[in-house]
């Protein structure tokens, strides 16, 4: 049976998709699933280096859809888990060179090597966003509790509910409880009730995530990390999983010290 | 001219209109031409165009839109090859399949254009509008960033917090009715008024309309 596509979208930039899509692919691979993770931003390429596996591109997207190389050649292996793979995006090449034809025989025939497949849709509604959505099973819509992602979100939702394409589903990214408390950031229930789709997974502010990106080693392999557990619960959701959705707080030292709270 | 514009000729469920030709200059030429021919025999009736794999721009539908309604035809069906075709033409309420078992279109019973109305039951979220040259109904919410627009009334059944424009054509009798009314802005004929950026006190259904040159919102439940 062919495995799931999931397309991890967002229409306003720099909320979080590539985190997200490096995230949940490695969670979904720790939970034991066959998963491959696709760079559709072409030209703007990062899902390679938030994975740490920049040096070990041979292959690319491209190369493969024009006839370079063989499927599995464009299909990078993980260095920690052995059934996770990255095929990566062409850096020295634009979006026009590919086609939603294209993106959509890529996808379906990686789906048929995989247990999930997840896209990394660049930002915007253009022909890029086109092309990354249109193989998807499942759109997740990557949002920040900001007016201005919010609005964007709701555009992209309104696209895929015009054009009959998959059905969207919801992650709130860069989640910050203090500030909902202070009243200065949306909270999760006025975001979910704009947007009315499914929640899967409420993300927290967590300073590792960058420091994370920037060595290749994404916060869901750190036991520890906040944004890391709120990763693995939402892979789990994916899965089918009914797993509550809590906003993780830092533990404090006594709490990881007596395992309390 | 090789061929005929357009072809112009009654179904069972109203006048088929299909546009032979890109030239929509020559299109809207042509469909006057026959309208004024025969007046009588298309008024108050309604019309389905068939565009194929025309790719319909707004421009392009509200001028064939705009030579219906002077001979009192209302546009009711476009179909199209094009999925950007269909979502336009959605937009702007008109329907894009025709109903299944539908009784064959009475005319007589027609009212004209401006006093139709459109049910629709759907959110529109940001960047989606709704126009229609009647009055509208809507089931849903009207999100940030997105726009309802009625030669009539506009009654929503859930909450605007995007932009209603009522009496599109100038009409400053019309009202808006919403069971929760925030939006960015309200515009009734000519009038435009935009939400105090205080945030609003209790949500309630209220209806806006124009009194005094200004447009003023009050609730349902304390009317007259």
């Amino acid at each position: 049976m062919a495995g799931k596509i999931i397309t991890v979208s967002s229409g306003k930039g720099g909320v979080g998709k590539t985190t997200s899509t490096a995230n949940l692919g490695i969670s979904l691979a720790m939970l034991g699933h066959r998963v491959a993770c696709i760079d559709a931003d072409i030209g703007l390429r990062n899902l390679d280096v938030m994975m740490g596996l920049e040096n070990r591109i041979v292959y690319d997207l491209i190369n493969y859809i024009e006839g370079r190389c063989r499927l599995k050649q464009a299909l990078v292996r993980d260095k920690r888990f052995p059934d996770l793979f990255l095929m990566p995006a062409a850096q020295t090449r634009d979006k026009n060179s590919i086609s939603v034809e294209d993106m959509t025989r890529v996808a379906t025939e990686t789906a048929e090597l995989f247990d999930f497949v997840l896209i990394d849709s660049p930002a915007g509604i253009e022909h890029g966003f086109r092309y990354a959505v249109n193989p998807a099973d499942l759109v997740l819509i990557v949002t920040n509790p900001e007016v201005t992602a919010v609005r964007d979100a709701d555009r992209v939702i309104g696209l895929l509910e015009a054009e009959d394409w998959a059905p969207a589903k919801l992650v709130i990214n860069r989640f910050k409880p203090e500030l909902v408390r202070r009243n200065e950031m949306l909270d999760a229930d006025t975001v979910v009730d704009l947007l009315a789709i499914d929640l899967v997974g409420i993300i927290p502010e967590d300073e590792k995530i960058l420091s994370a990106s920037n060595r290749g080693q994404p916060v869901a392999l750190d036991e520890r990390s906040p944004a890391g557990l709120a990763f693995r619960d939402t892979a789990r959701r994916l899965t089918g999983e009914d797993v509550p959705i809590e906003v993780h707080k830092k533990q404090s030292f006594f709490q990881r010290l007596f395992g309390t709270g | 001219m090789a061929k005929t514009p357009i072809i112009l000729k009654g179904t069972a469920h109203g006048i088929l209109l299909k546009p032979m030709t890109e030239n929509w200059d020559d299109v809207l030429i042509a469909l006057e031409r026959a309208l004024e021919d025969a007046e009588d025999f298309f008024r108050g009736g309604r019309v389905i165009m068939d565009v194929e794999n025309h790719r319909l721009t707004q421009e392009e539908l509200g001028a064939v839109r705009a030579t219906l309604n002077r001979f009192d035809i209302e546009l009711w069906a476009i179909l199209s090859e094009r999925e950007e075709t269909v979502r336009l033409a959605r937009s702007n309420g008109v329907l894009t399949r025709l109903p299944k078992n539908t009784e064959p279109h009475r005319r007589e019973e027609e009212a004209p254009p401006h006093q139709k109305a459109i049910f629709v039951q759907q959110t529109l979220r940001s960047g989606q509008s709704l126009h229609y040259p009647g009055h509208i109904t809507l089931v849903g919410d009207v999100n940030p960033g997105a726009e309802v627009i009625a030669g009539g009334n506009i009654i929503i059944w859930g909450r605007i917090r995007g932009v209603a424009h009522a009496g599109a054509f100038g009409d400053d009798q019309a009202v808006i009715c919403a069971l929760n009314l925030q939006p960015s802005q309200l515009r009734i004929g000519s009038h435009i008024s935009r939400t105090p950026d205080q945030r609003r006190r209790t949500i309630q259904p209220e209806m806006a309309r124009v009194e005094d040159d200004q447009i003023v919102a009050e609730p349902w439940n304390k009317r007259g």
